[in-house]
């Protein structure tokens, strides 16, 4: 029998591997975005056991809104590293750092 | 019952895998394709719990469009060439550190006596009739009308923000111009010509 927790303890660790995937790479900004996607993935996880375990279709519908949102994030994420490439030539992570200076 | 419990623990084990081996690829390309690989899975998992129209979602819309506008960026950028001396952080030790204490945190809080089968029971399966999407039509179309419409306006200007970001206007581009088109006077287009009427050298009149 899968219990309730079992999916919870599930998606705690695929948030917790997005948010040490943000802290450990400085290769590119994609994998930033793409570790982004994990967490909400793990979020959307949760929503739904919870809507399953519940019976209530409100949670399911949240994680339609979330997808779409998550869409859109992304397309607009990958539009700003498209001008970022054209303009610095590279997108790794301490390029953003410039804006210190 | 074990059926299901295998399945679980099969899809979870490649949940877990595979994104690890996501966010510890060196190359994107490979990145992405383990992100896919992730999604399936857990697209398996949503289907465990019965939410097969988000499942099915998660794979069109996910691994079919925005996984692939992922790849799309990288081979179209070429940053192989710029990422081949990447290597992590000196925030390694700190990040695998708050990922572990996050993971004990929540496994104390979410474990079994909060959240077991004794508090939340296991439903009972819907019959063969019954249809997912059918139920979520309902709630969408009456209830979540309002953020249904604003999740299309929120469409469209992500679709305008993006076009307006990559959009470059260098002057070589053939464009319309309407205030030139309003302002031009006739005199402009049209040149009268006199031209002497005559043929052959006759005067023709």
């Amino acid at each position: 029998m899968i219990s309730l927790s079992d999916y919870l303890i599930l998606s705690a660790i695929i948030f917790c591997i997005g948010l040490a995937g943000i802290f450990i790479n400085r290769a590119n900004i994609i994998i930033l975005l793409m570790c982004i996607e994990l967490i909400l993935l793990a979020v959307n996880t949760n929503f739904i056991a919870f809507s399953y375990f519940l019976g209530d279709e409100a949670g399911q519908i949240f994680v339609f809104f979330i997808l779409t949102v998550a869409a859109a994030e992304v397309s607009i994420g990958l539009a700003i590293l498209t001008l970022l490439f054209r303009n610095s030539g590279s997108i790794s992570v301490d390029v953003i750092s410039n804006l210190k200076r | 019952m074990l059926f299901i419990q295998i399945l679980f623990y099969v899809f979870g084990f490649l949940l877990i895998v595979s994104s690890l081996a996501m966010i510890l690829a060196r190359n994107s390309a490979k990145s992405v394709l383990f992100l896919i690989l992730t999604f399936f899975s857990a697209a398996s998992i949503w289907i465990l719990l019965e939410a097969e129209f988000l499942a099915i979602t998660l794979i069109l819309v996910y691994v079919g469009a925005v996984m692939v506008l992922f790849l799309f960026v990288i081979k179209m950028l070429d940053i192989d060439k710029s990422t081949l001396k990447a290597k992590f952080t000196g925030y390694l030790p700190l990040g695998v550190a708050v990922a572990a204490i996050v993971i004990i945190e929540m496994a104390l809080v979410l474990g079994s006596k909060q959240f077991g089968l004794h508090k939340f029971s296991l439903p009972e399966r819907h019959p063969s009739d019954y249809s997912n999407i059918t139920e979520l039509a309902m709630q969408l179309y009456t209830s979540y009308v309002y953020p249904f419409e604003l999740a299309a306006v929120l469409l469209l200007i992500a679709i305008i923000s993006s076009i307006t970001l990559v959009h470059r206007s260098d002057g070589k581009r053939k464009s319309q111009s309407v205030s030139a088109q309003v302002n031009v006077k006739a005199k402009d287009r049209i040149r009268v010509v006199k031209i002497d009427s005559k043929i052959n050298g006759v005067k023709n009149d």
